[in-house]
């Protein structure tokens, strides 16, 4: 059963496509595809009839401005989340009803896929473009550049990660997805027991995901260390900054591991060599080490960065300067390095002698120090300040207190014979949905919260954004305590079935707390609509809503396309509460041209014709994947002579859009 | 304190529910269980004050009360930042010496040293060996001291030190029963090792706590604590169930199936848990462990990639094989190889 020619024939034409491969068999995604076949169709032909393809065309898929990518990568994150919840809601149901010698409504097939997709889809498609969309908004504004280093590699990068996603939602629909967990650990990822596009379809959607987050990283660090506002030294660079920076080093260093481990199992699924197999000499090991090299770094690059918005809106909502500073700075140096020498925590069970399984213990616990010390310091930022209960404020203190409860269990797990007990267990499940819902997803929602009024130019709704965070933190504790508790009754993750009764309640529990979860997600949906509709009422004309220190309040909502009419000159480190306590005037004339990055198609392009390659590639089409590769080479080149790259916004334009701004700042003032 | 803590913890809050993890009846588990406790009590002095600051600091400096001291600059204490940073190291580097000790002293590999609190291991005691082949899915539990094996049903007497040799035979499993000690992976080509004592008759459960593919969520079996005379019961049950597991039934008992009920076979193949581990059952396969001299002899003979490169006996494990409860019917025995969309589930 190891041997890879279990497979029929394989067309010339259409690989190892077949009708067979179409799930006509699941009633479940039968509906689900007819639901979405109909809602797409329904927003084309929307799209269509009021002839919004130019717009989107034009305005937004071409676009080489970080913000409206930043904005792309959030709307690609949302919509994700829809699909990772629903695979969560359906996990839910089949846990909760699988009792009593009951399959429960998802067969090991379907189940297994859900499970893995979930996983997927919620770390690579839904954490990573929300954590790379606000470094890609708001970094540039707040460093007071007109845009990232490569404007161009930004919009590739984000049709890169959006094609990987559309490969992963082909999945659903087109052959299955991988059965492996979220991440295919060989020998079960390997041909002989993985023989569908399932592992295949995970393979490539990553790999192409990850091209977009590599170079995306790439270009966020030349950003912060090539175009700070003159003045702003590294150690006056806003602290989210500092997080993003720290955040874009670990990916830099960390997904190239990631590409390579991913590309020596293909190799072993597509030429038989034996990097990860059970016999001549191949070693499954190997890659659950690779693996976890760059899976652990891959949390503090979802984290790090919604520890910088924690410290933004600390800082703004007690009206007072981020405690510690310096501290911070440093602590989040340390994580970044600590977070290359934990990896092997994840699997002390393996076998690993005392002496190795203690010091990875030890150096994860390491961890918790600077990361205690920044809890500290956002709570003596809050210390003798003046703090407002708005939304993101609201988001940030429901994160101090459940991340804490999330990080003592993780330490928890760190002791690695408390880990022999715990290991794989609904408690292991539990602590990272404590410290990912915790953390990364209460953190993405405090950051939209607060930086949703920069990017649109006015407020978010304040009842059905309370609404939404009531709904969203009870759902959690319902959803997630129960899990400790299943965890500490010896129950293990990613279990279909269930023989002992006693779990069920608890997963009953669980359950409630995902249908709370549900509508929280739906009370957030409703936020926006209802703000969109009253955005007359919400408009903030100041461009600063929240009397923010940064420099991303000093310019306009929505900021121009050129961010400042004048790059700003940075005295202190919040350089914006600075300027106003200083009494600054904006400057009324003398604007000059002002050079700027030209659309181009050519990213749309490269990302359609990555995704045709995965395909071709899952599916074994080779015609397609080499006719698409030579076009990705083909395209790559030709878009190196196209010189129409820039343009200049006449001094004009930028007198109108400034004067507008004047104005309509004088209509705040009288 | 710990054992303090380790006896108010549970019986404070876990009481209701049959929390296995905090309860259990083997001493490894038990001193597990003791660290789980300790550990949670340790960082509760910090977590506690943390959540109680941010409830307070949160009320007391809300914007409307004017009352508070505001000070809107003041952003630097170095004694408050030494407090900051020492308070976490401290807790750690107390949580560290215990991690190391710990870790050592309930190393899987490590021989026990007690059996319970108060009694040390006799010096003269000799472990009861069992051989665990994790199998697509269910488990093969091989006695070698008395020569026969099991399949989903493993016993052991009380207060008798066992040592357990692990492995797979595909992919990877881990081999957890909560009540006896914590988890060890199973992994294909490799060996692992748990020592436990079982110090409470009962029976318990035991179960794969790594996903290994679609016939995971059946892959459980039960674990008998036992006396002395009802081990000896047991053994000699096993021993008059007739059936042999020899080399050909094995890779026959190899082959996936699922939810598979409790079978004994009297005897078994010499070598034939270091054969699993070596890959290297079928007969003409180079077992790993020789792979090296073959290599070193110019690659005269390279077996076939895996196991079954050519073809091997197709019929299902049958009851006149085993002495006991043949498998379930074969349509419940799903191939892993057909385990692609177009096979038609069943719901």
């Amino acid at each position: 059963m190891q041997t890879p020619t279990t497979h029929p024939a394989i067309s010339p034409f259409l690989g190892r496509f077949t009708l067979e491969s179409l799930p006509l068999h699941e009633p479940i995604v039968v509906a689900t595809f007819v639901a979405v076949a109909i809602g797409g169709a329904a927003l084309l032909a929307a799209l269509t009839y009021f002839k919004l393809w130019g717009y989107l065309w034009k305005e937004w898929f071409t676009t080489v401005d970080h913000k409206r990518i930043g904005i792309m990568y959030m709307i690609l994150g949302i919509i994700m989340l829809l699909r990772g919840f629903s695979d969560a809601i359906m996990m839910r149901l089949q846990q909760a009803w699988a009792f009593g010698g009951s399959e429960g409504y998802l067969n090991a097939h379907h189940y297994d896929q859900v499970f893995t997709a979930h996983g997927v889809i919620m770390i690579f498609f839904v954490a990573m473009p929300i954590v790379t969309g606000l470094m890609n908004y708001v970094v540039p504004l707040q460093i007071g550049a007109r845009d990232v280093s490569f404007p161009f590699l930004n919009n590739f990068s984000f049709w890169m990660t959006a094609g990987g996603a559309v490969t992963v939602m082909m999945s659903l629909f087109v052959g299955e997805f991988a059965q492996t967990g979220w991440l295919a650990m060989p020998p079960l990822s390997g041909i002989g027991f993985s023989p569908g596009v399932g592992v295949d379809y995970y393979i490539w959607s990553l790999q192409i995901a990850g091209v977009g987050t590599l170079l995306s990283g790439v270009n966020l660090i030349a950003t912060i260390v090539k175009l700070r506002a003159p003045g702003m030294t590294m150690m006056k660079m806003p602290i989210f900054c500092w997080t993003a920076l720290c955040t874009n080093i670990l990916i830099v260093a960390a997904f190239p591991v990631l590409t390579a481990v991913l590309a020596l199992l293909s190799l072993d699924r597509y030429v038989d060599t034996a990097f990860f197999t059970n016999t001549l000499g191949g070693n499954p090991m190997m890659y659950v080490n690779l693996i976890w090299i760059w899976g652990h770094p891959e949390v503090y690059i979802l984290i790090l960065p919604m520890f910088g918005v924690f410290s933004e809106v600390t800082s703004t909502f007690s009206g007072k300067r981020l405690f510690g500073y310096t501290s911070m700075v440093y602590a989040t140096l340390v994580i970044t390095v600590l977070a290359y020498l934990v990896w092997l925590h994840h699997f002390f069970t393996m076998g690993s002698g005392a002496s190795v399984n203690s010091f990875f213990g030890i150096t994860t616990m390491i961890i918790s120090i600077p990361t205690g010390a920044k809890i500290f310091n956002w709570l003596f930022t809050m210390y003798r300040g003046r703090v407002r209960f708005e939304l993101p404020m609201m988001w940030t203190i429901a994160f101090m207190i459940t991340f804490t409860l999330g990080g003592m269990t993780g330490v928890l797990l760190a002791v690695p014979p408390a880990d022999f007990v715990l290991h794989n267990s609904l408690f292991l499940v539990a602590h990272f949905h404590n410290v990912i819902i915790g953390g990364v997803l209460f953190g993405a929602f405090a950051a939209i919260n607060y930086w949703w009024p920069k990017a649109f130019g006015f407020k978010l709704d304040v009842w059905w954004g309370k609404l939404s965070f009531w709904l969203w933190v009870s759902g959690f504790y319902f959803a997630f305590m129960p899990l400790y508790v299943l965890g500490l009754m010896g129950v293990t993750r990613r279990l279909r079935t269930f023989d002992d009764p006693s779990y069920q309640i608890w997963f009953i529990i669980a359950g409630f707390g995902a249908f709370l979860i549900a509508l929280g997600i739906a009370a957030m949906l409703i936020q926006f609509f209802v703000s969109i509709r009253n955005r007359k009422a919400l408009r903030d004309v100041t461009g600063d809503p929240w009397h923010g220190r940064t420099l991303e309040w000093a310019t306009s909502s929505p900021p121009p396309d050129y961010n400042f009419a004048f790059t700003p000159v940075v005295h202190d480190g919040d350089a914006w509460a600075d300027m106003k306590t200083r009494g600054y005037k904006r400057p009324l004339n003398g604007y000059k041209d002002i050079h700027m990055p030209s659309n181009t198609g050519a990213g749309v392009i490269l990302g359609a014709l990555s995704v045709a390659f995965g395909v071709g590639m899952i599916w074994y089409v080779w015609w397609l994947a080499a006719l698409s590769f030579v076009g990705i080479i083909g395209v790559a080149i030709v878009h190196t002579f196209n010189y129409k790259r820039d343009y200049y916004i006449p001094a004009a334009e930028v007198t109108r859009q400034e004067e507008a701004h004047t104005a309509s700042l004088a209509g705040v003032t009288a | 304190m710990i054992r303090a803590a380790s006896a108010a913890v549970p019986a404070l809050f876990l009481g209701g529910c049959q929390m296995v993890v905090m309860n259990p009846a083997g001493d490894i588990a038990l001193q597990q269980r003791n660290l789980v406790i300790f550990a949670t009590v340790l960082m509760l002095l910090i977590v506690i004050p943390v959540i109680a600051l941010v409830g307070l600091f949160a009320w007391r400096y809300r914007e409307s009360n004017k009352e508070a001291r505001y000070e809107p600059d003041w952003d630097h204490s170095t004694q408050l930042e030494l407090v900051i940073w020492a308070a976490p190291l401290l807790i750690v580097i107390c949580l560290g010496a215990v991690t190391w000790t710990g870790t050592h002293l309930l190393d899987p590999y490590r021989p026990i040293g007690r059996i319970d609190r108060d009694r040390p291991v006799p010096a003269n005691a000799k472990p009861l060996e069992v051989q665990v082949v994790a199998l697509d899915w269910k488990w093969l539990f091989i006695y070698p001291e008395y020569g026969f094996a099991t399949v989903n049903e493993l016993a052991a007497p009380v207060d008798r030190p066992i040592r357990f040799r692990l492995t797979s035979s595909s992919v990877m499993n881990a081999f957890y029963v909560p009540t006896l000690a914590g988890m060890i992976y199973t992994m294909p080509s490799m060996e692992t090792k748990l020592h436990a004592v079982i110090n409470k008759p009962g029976d318990y459960a035991g179960f794969s706590s790594n996903y290994s593919g679609a016939g995971f969520s059946g892959m459980r079996f039960r674990f008998y604590g036992m006396d002395d005379a009802g081990f000896a019961a047991w053994v000699a049950r096993n021993r008059a169930a007739g059936g042999t597991l020899s080399r050909a039934n094995y890779m026959k008992l190899e082959k996936p199936t699922e939810k598979v009920p409790v079978m004994r076979f009297a005897s078994v193949a010499p070598g034939l848990f270091d054969a699993v581990v070596n890959q290297c059952v079928r007969p003409g396969t180079t077992c790993m462990s020789d792979m090296m001299g073959h290599d070193a002899a110019g690659m005269k003979h390279m077996p076939g990639k895996g196991m079954p490169a050519q073809a091997k006996p197709e019929e299902a494990l049958t009851g006149g094989d085993a002495g006991e409860a043949p498998p379930k019917n074969p349509t419940d025995v799903q191939q892993r190889s057909n385990a692609s969309p177009s096979n038609p589930s069943t719901l």
